[in-house]
C-alpha cells in the first residue's frame, strides 16, 4: 500500500469512528428518552 | 440549543482541519505524506489523556461529595476516552507501517502503556454493568476510573524513561512549545487539529453526560415501578385457583 493509502486509511477510519459514534450517541440519547416518555 | 450550535461549530472545524491537514499543509521531506496521520493522531491520544484525567477526576469528586453527577461525567469520560485512544492506536498504526516498517511492536513501552490504558478503561466500562445499584456501581467505579488514571503519567512519559521506537515529545515541555523540535507550519496544523477535535470532545462529552443522566433517570422510574408493583395488593383467587 503507498502512503496515500495508509493516509487514506487512517483519516477514514478516525472520521468515520467520529461520526458513527455521535450519531450513535444521538440515537441512544433519543430512544432513553422516547421510553421515559412512554413510560409517563 | 448551544449544544446543537457547539456540534455544527465543531463539525465545520474538523472538517476545515481536514482540509489544511491533507491539503494545504506540506508533505513532510523525510516521512512524506504519511507524517498527514500526525495531526489526528497526536490530536486524539491528548483527548484520550484528557478524558480519563476527567474520569478520575470526577471519580474523587464523587467519592467525596457523593453526587451522581460526577459519576455520570466519570463514564462519559471513559466511554470518549476509549473512542479517542482507539483512534490514536490506529492512527498510529496506520503512520508506523510506512515510516518505520511495523504496524505495531510490543517491546515499545509507549505503544504497549497505551494498549493497557485502552484495555483498562474498557475494563472500567464492562466493570460497570457489574451491578445496578447507582451508588455501589459509582463507588467501585471512580477507584477504578483512579487506579487506572495511574497509566497516564506513565504512557506520556514512557518515551523519555525507556528507549524505545517511539519517538520523544515533540512540544510536550515549556522550552519545546517556542522551540518545537518540527517547523512551525506542522504544529500549526497539529494544534489547529487539537483545537477542532477538541471542540468535537466537548460536544461529546455533553451528550454522553445528558445520555448517563437520562439512563439514571430510567434506572430509577423502572425500580420504582417495580417497588410499586411489589407492594401493590395481590388480587384475591379465583373460585377455581382455590379449588385447585
Amino acid at each position: 500500500m503507498t502512503d496515500a493509502g495508509f493516509v487514506i486509511a487512517a483519516y477514514a477510519v478516525i472520521v468515520g469512528g467520529l461520526a458513527l459514534y455521535t450519531v450513535t450517541l444521538w440515537r441512544r440519547l433519543r430512544a432513553v428518552q422516547r421510553h421515559d416518555d412512554e413510560g409517563r | 440549543m448551544k449544544t446543537r450550535i457547539l456540534g455544527f461549530v465543531a463539525v465545520g472545524g474538523v472538517a476545515a482541519m481536514l482540509a489544511v491537514a491533507l491539503f494545504l499543509a506540506p508533505a513532510d521531506l523525510n516521512q512524506g505524506d504519511a507524517q498527514r496521520i500526525m495531526y489526528p493522531h497526536v490530536a486524539s491520544a491528548w483527548l484520550g489523556y484528557l478524558s480519563f484525567g476527567v474520569t478520575a477526576l470526577a471519580g474523587i469528586l464523587w467519592l467525596w461529595r457523593r453526587d451522581l453527577r460526577f459519576d455520570a461525567v466519570a463514564v462519559a469520560g471513559a466511554e470518549i476516552g476509549v473512542i479517542f485512544t482507539a483512534f490514536a492506536i490506529w492512527g498510529g498504526m496506520m503512520w508506523g507501517r510506512p515510516v518505520w516498517g511495523v504496524f505495531w511492536q510490543w517491546e515499545d513501552p509507549r505503544l504497549t502503556t497505551t494498549a493497557l490504558l485502552l484495555a483498562l478503561y474498557v475494563g472500567y466500562l464492562l466493570f460497570r454493568r457489574l451491578t445496578d445499584d447507582p451508588e455501589r456501581r459509582a463507588t467501585r467505579a471512580a477507584i477504578v476510573g483512579i487506579v487506572a488514571a495511574v497509566d497516564i503519567p506513565i504512557v506520556h512519559f514512557s518515551v523519555e524513561w525507556w528507549r524505545g521506537l517511539h519517538q520523544t515529545a515533540t512540544i510536550g515541555s515549556p522550552d519545546r512549545v517556542l522551540n518545537p523540535a518540527a517547523p512551525m507550519v506542522f504544529v500549526g496544523t497539529l494544534l489547529g487539529m487539537l483545537g477542532a477535535f477538541t471542540l468535537a470532545w466537548a460536544y461529546l462529552m455533553i451528550r454522553r453526560y445528558q445520555l448517563a443522566r437520562a439512563e439514571l433517570a430510567h434506572e430509577e422510574t423502572v425500580r420504582r415501578q417495580r417497588i410499586q408493583a411489589a407492594r401493590a395488593p395481590h388480587p384475591a383467587p379465583t373460585s377455581t385457583e382455590v379449588a385447585r
